[in-house]
This record gives structure tokens, C-alpha cells and sequence, in this order.
């Protein structure tokens, strides 16, 4: 990749779209995470001033490759951090690492100060870490309603022995009703509520997964590429959704690929390559920072700036 | 060629003691397959353990039937949770090796010299139900045109569809409920159900359970039924019987099993007593077809029949077919 290619007028309009996507797009949310972030050096492994989870040292090897090793990462409490990096970057281990869902060989990780490292995934989901899948996990022979109403923890019903006692549990099971039909409202999926999830679109079916997880009442929730397989009108209401979460106070960890996607929502970026974290900083920053070019983006999407950097 | 012989024979088969017992044990495993998708291939096990849970504490330690039937439960318990704690946290098939070598080493356990004084080995133990017998309020036969079934056939038939029925009633409460709806997530997608907080090892190992306990307690009828246990008789067709008459009623729905022992054996006992009939009287010649040779033949007719049935039916016969064709992924 030579310096010829580089086009400055295609910058310059590039350069522009990003300005004025961001400028129009700043949500609340948006501008309040930027604010807590302000501070904090664009660098690898950086304390944040209110971390929601803390990774130290986690690792997992499969055979002879080590797929993750991430010496120490935090998360900012209600921002979008995206999780990016080339493919078989470690980014999704990591998500299974941190989620429960696979055992690491070493590592301790903590989520709003209380250590869940070697947690069951089960545990970790009900304190409030809830994550979704690369590939949609939707429940195809229950009806959509049931989906996202199987979301509801603290459920009275699904203790076998009150199972058959109806009484026990038809008050919950009303209410948990009523806000799965809130969450479906929501997600604009009205029309599917009583059709088997196995019946609906590969975009519908992200939908219901996100709000199933919202279901969970998460404080933190991780999205393994959200916006995979989806189409682009789909996409801009997801992301939608996915900023109207953080402004509500959630925290959002996401793995994706759609660069455009990624700069115009994330609060913070975590560049993945070779299962370690290789550059941390805000859309501006990784656009700029020339490790991340060589690693993954390619020099095309980088701002001019790098040049300056490279001093 | 005795035609309502044949028919009133083969609706005997559907409704007599068998196709019940038949049809709990169905209802136990439609619980674990149909509504959790554990693949249990050693249903057997359970009802041998229940079977033989009531032989031996009557005859071998002179306990009474009702503390029988206890342990038999009890010896259900135990074998779901030997099968279950070092299994259930794998993948599916897993559970489905361990079943299927589990009941087998059963088998050959309950036979064997060793262990012979207590389950009288391959001969089996009998005559200890008759404490069940004892009750019966039933005095005489019941002939209902040519359907004709005996005292002691009425009063194990009542008993044994009585417990169908509370079976599935259980069944279907327990479905219908948020508990029901956690097992059919965790049959869906268990790492869907683990990442909502559902601890998906309790709730499989709970479903396991119950379904080997209703199991064993079809095995504990059986044994009371016939007044015998023999180990030979626990064997692993018994298993796929079991599974064919859960997938032809329709897995997943709440009468699938109940319907399916029906037809099941309202076929198996049709076909024998039609060739039966037949080759006595020479429709079919002798050199054809002979007795001891029919009841082989008829499953192989029972077979052909779920293979016409699976081509036109395929989500059985109460299963709803718009569920199969969602399996595509």
C-alpha cells in the first residue's frame, strides 16, 4: 500500500460525512460518555475513571495457538465499547471468556466490583452481565412472546415444586407478560408476538434476541456482531435501539465488523489482534493510530493525521 | 379367517394393560425428549430398576408391595442421578451413550449369578403382587360384544390408565408453566437458556428425574401386571418401542404417547392376530408363513407402518407439522 493511493479529496469527503454524521447523532448519551471519557489516554489497557468490568491477565490457548491474552482491560460504565480486530482476533473468545460461557486457563475478571472470574454463565447473566450470540440464538418452537418472557429472572414458576400451582405464579406471570409485550412493542415486533420464532427474519430474530436479553433487566449487555446478516434499513434501527440503551444508563459491549457502524455509534474502541488488545481510544483516535491501520483497517479509512503520528 | 376375532383382538391390544404401561413409560420419556430434548436411549433402565425395586422387597425381603413401589421410585431417582451428574453438563449425546450402555450393564447386572439372591438372576423373581391383586373391586369378567377382558386385566388396566392420566395431567401442568417454558428453551438452545440466568444442569437433571420416575413406575406395572420380572424382558427394543410410540403419537404434545401406545399396539396385536388367523386357516399356506415365524413378522409390518406413517405424517400424529419445517437452520 503505497501513499499514492490515497485519494485527499475522497478524505476530505469521508472526512466530512464522519464530522457531520457525529455532529447530527449525539445523543445525550453520547455526549455524557464522551464527557466521563475525557480524559482518559487513548493507550492499551488504560484505567477508566468508572469501570463496570475489569479483565486481568485472561488467556485461553486452544492446542497451540493462544487465542486471547489480554493483560488488563476495562469497560467504561454506560458507553458503547466496541470490540473490533481482525477475524480469529480473539474478540468473540474473549465475549465467551468473560460471559462464562468458556474456561480460561488463567485470568481473574471483575463486573461492577464483585469477582466472577470461573463464574457459571448462568450466574454471571443473572447479576446483570447478559450477553447475545454471533449466531442468533432464537428459540424457533416457542412463540415469541415466550422468547422474550423466558427472560424474567426471579420467576416463581420455575421452581419445579410450584410449577403445577398455578396460583402461585399467575400474578408474576402477568406482569412479566405485560413487559415482554412492552420490550416487543419496543423492538417493533407486535406483528410476531404469538408466531413461532423459527418463522422470522434473520433481522427479526436479532431483535428478539436483544430483547429477551433486555428482558434479564442487564445493566451490562454484550452484543456479538449485532448487525450480522441484517439489512441495512434493519440496521440503522437496531443501532437505534443500541444508543437509545446507553442513553438510558446501560453499558453496551459490542463485536462487529461494519467500520461505518462501529465509528459512528462507539463511545470507546478495543482493538483486538492476535488475542491482545493492541489500541484503546475513541473512533477519532483508532482511525489515526497506525498500529490499527497496519493490523486491520487498511490505510484507506485513516484520517491524514497518522502521518503526524508516525512522528 | 375369523375377522372379528382379528379386530377384537387388536382393540384389546389397544386398550389392555400393556399399551398402558406402554403409554406412562412413553409420557416419562416424551418429558425427557419431546419437552427438554435429552436423548434418553435406556428408558428401559428406569423401568427395570422400578420393576425390580418392587420384586425384591417383596419377595426377596418380604416388605410390603406399597414399600415396594417406594423403592422401585427410589432406585429411579438414583439411576437418573448416576446417568445425569456426569452427563448432563455435555453435549446431548452423551446422555444418549450413557443411557443406552447404562441400561444394558443393568440388565446383565440384574441376571447374574452375583447378584442372583437377591434378583433370583436369569430366572427372574414372581408371585408378589398379589397384595395389588388383593383389591381388586372388579368380581367378574366384562364381555362387551367380542371384546372380552378378564377381572385381573380390568383391574391392572384401570389402575395403569389411571396413572396415564394423572401422568399427563402432571405432564401438562408442569409444561404450561414457567418451568415448562424453561425446559422447552433449554430443548430450543441450552446456551440461549444459560446466557437468561437459567441454571440449565438443575433444570435438565430435574426433568430426568421425574421422567425415569415415571418410567420406573410403568416398569413397577409391568412387574405387578404380569406377576413376574425377568431381566431378558428389560431388554433395548423395549427402548425403541417406546420411542416409536412417542414419535408416531407425536412428541412434545401431551396425548402423543397415550394415542401412540394406542395405535401401537392396536397394530402390533392386529397384524399378529391376523397372521395368526390367517396361516390356521390357510390363506396363507403353511409353507409360506408358519406360527413360530409371526412374531417376527409382524414387526416387521408394525415398522413398515411408522415408515408410511413418517413419510405422511412426520410430526406424528398429533405433532403440529408447521414445528418440523422451523428446523431448518
Amino acid at each position: 500500500m503505497s501513499d499514492e493511493l490515497i485519494n485527499p479529496s475522497l478524505i476530505d469527503a469521508r472526512e466530512e460525512i464522519v464530522a457531520t454524521e457525529q455532529d447530527s447523532a449525539r445523543s445525550e448519551g453520547a455526549k455524557r460518555a464522551a464527557a466521563a471519557l475525557a480524559g482518559v489516554a487513548a493507550e492499551p489497557g488504560v484505567a477508566k475513571p468508572d469501570a463496570i468490568l475489569v479483565a486481568d491477565d485472561v488467556s485461553k490457548s486452544f492446542g497451540g495457538v493462544k487465542a486471547v491474552r489480554v493483560d488488563h482491560l476495562e469497560v467504561q460504565r454506560s458507553t458503547i465499547t466496541a470490540l473490533i480486530g481482525p477475524n480469529g482476533a480473539g474478540k468473540s473468545t474473549f465475549f465467551n471468556l468473560v460471559s462464562g460461557f468458556d474456561k480460561p486457563d488463567t485470568g481473574t475478571w471483575s463486573f461492577n466490583g464483585t469477582d466472577i472470574s470461573g463464574s457459571p454463565a448462568y450466574r454471571i447473566a443473572r447479576r446483570g452481565m447478559v450477553r447475545t450470540f454471533q449466531l442468533t440464538k432464537a428459540l424457533m418452537r416457542l412463540t415469541t412472546l415466550e422468547n422474550v418472557m423466558l427472560g424474567a429472572t426471579g420467576q416463581r414458576g420455575e421452581r419445579m415444586l410450584n410449577a403445577p400451582l398455578r396460583w402461585v405464579w399467575k400474578g408474576q406471570e402477568k406482569d412479566i407478560e405485560q413487559k415482554a409485550d412492552d420490550l416487543i412493542e419496543r423492538f417493533r415486533l407486535g406483528h410476531m408476538r404469538d408466531e413461532f420464532a423459527g418463522t422470522m427474519s434473520g433481522g427479526q430474530r436479532k431483535l428478539l434476541e436483544m430483547a429477551r436479553a433486555m428482558m434479564v433487566d442487564p445493566t451490562m449487555i454484550m452484543l456479538d456482531e449485532p448487525m450480522a446478516g441484517v439489512n441495512p434499513a434493519l440496521v440503522q434501527s437496531l443501532l437505534g435501539h443500541i444508543q437509545q440503551l446507553r442513553d438510558d444508563g446501560m453499558s453496551i459491549v459490542l463485536v462487529e465488523h461494519d467500520m461505518d457502524v462501529i465509528m459512528s455509534i462507539s463511545d470507546w474502541i478495543v482493538v483486538f489482534a492476535e488475542g491482545a488488545v493492541i489500541a484503546e481510544g475513541r473512533p477519532d483516535d483508532i482511525r489515526t493510530n497506525e498500529k490499527v491501520i497496519e493490523a486491520y483497517l487498511g490505510k484507506r479509512r485513516a484520517l491524514p493525521t497518522s502521518q503526524e503520528n508516525e512522528a | 379367517m375369523n375377522f372379528t376375532d382379528v379386530l377384537s383382538n387388536a382393540f384389546r391390544g389397544a386398550f389392555g394393560p400393556e399399551a398402558a404401561i406402554y403409554a406412562l413409560a412413553a409420557v416419562g420419556l416424551n418429558l425427557h425428549f419431546g419437552f427438554t430434548g435429552l436423548l434418553n436411549f435406556g428408558h428401559v433402565g428406569f423401568m427395570l430398576v422400578g420393576a425390580y425395586g418392587v420384586a425384591v422387597s417383596v419377595s426377596t425381603w418380604g416388605l410390603s408391595l406399597w414399600v415396594g413401589l417406594l423403592v422401585g421410585i427410589a432406585c429411579s431417582i438414583v439411576l437418573a442421578l448416576i446417568l445425569g451428574i456426569p452427563t448432563l453438563r455435555l453435549r446431548g449425546d452423551y446422555l444418549a451413550i450413557a443411557t443406552i450402555a447404562g441400561a444394558e450393564v443393568l440388565r446383565y447386572f440384574y441376571r447374574s449369578d452375583w447378584a442372583a439372591p437377591l434378583t433370583g438372576g436369569v430366572y427372574g423373581l414372581r408371585q408378589f403382587a398379589n397384595e395389588f391383586f388383593a383389591l381388586n373391586p372388579y368380581s367378574s369378567d366384562l364381555a362387551l360384544g367380542p371384546l372380552y377382558f378378564s377381572a385381573r386385566n380390568l383391574w391392572v388396566m384401570t389402575a395403569g390408565w389411571a396413572l396415564v392420566i394423572l401422568a399427563s395431567l402432571l405432564v401438562y401442568l408442569l409444561i404450561r408453566s414457567p418451568w415448562g417454558r424453561v425446559l422447552r428453551a433449554i430443548r430450543e438452545d441450552e446456551l440461549a437458556a444459560r446466557s437468561l440466568g437459567k441454571n440449565v444442569y438443575a433444570y435438565k437433571m430435574q426433568s430426568l428425574v421425574l421422567g425415569g420416575v415415571i418410567g420406573g413406575i410403568a416398569g413397577a406395572l409391568i412387574a405387578i401386571a404380569t406377576q413376574s420380572v425377568n431381566p431378558d424382558n428389560f431388554n433395548p427394543a423395549v427402548t425403541f418401542y417406546l420411542w416409536a410410540i412417542m414419535i408416531l403419537g407425536g412428541a412434545s404434545t401431551i396425548l402423543g404417547p397415550i394415542i401412540g401406545s394406542m395405535i401401537f399396539w392396536f397394530l402390533a396385536t392386529f397384524l399378529d392376530s391376523f397372521l395368526r388367523n390367517a396361516t390356521a386357516s390357510g390363506v396363507i399356506p403353511p409353507d409360506l408363513l408358519s406360527g413360530p415365524d409371526v412374531g417376527a413378522l409382524r414387526f416387521v409390518f408394525v415398522g413398515l407402518c411408522l415408515l408410511l406413517l413418517m413419510i405422511y405424517r412426520p410430526a406424528g400424529i398429533l405433532g403440529d407439522p408447521k414445528e418440523l419445517r422451523l428446523d431448518v437452520r
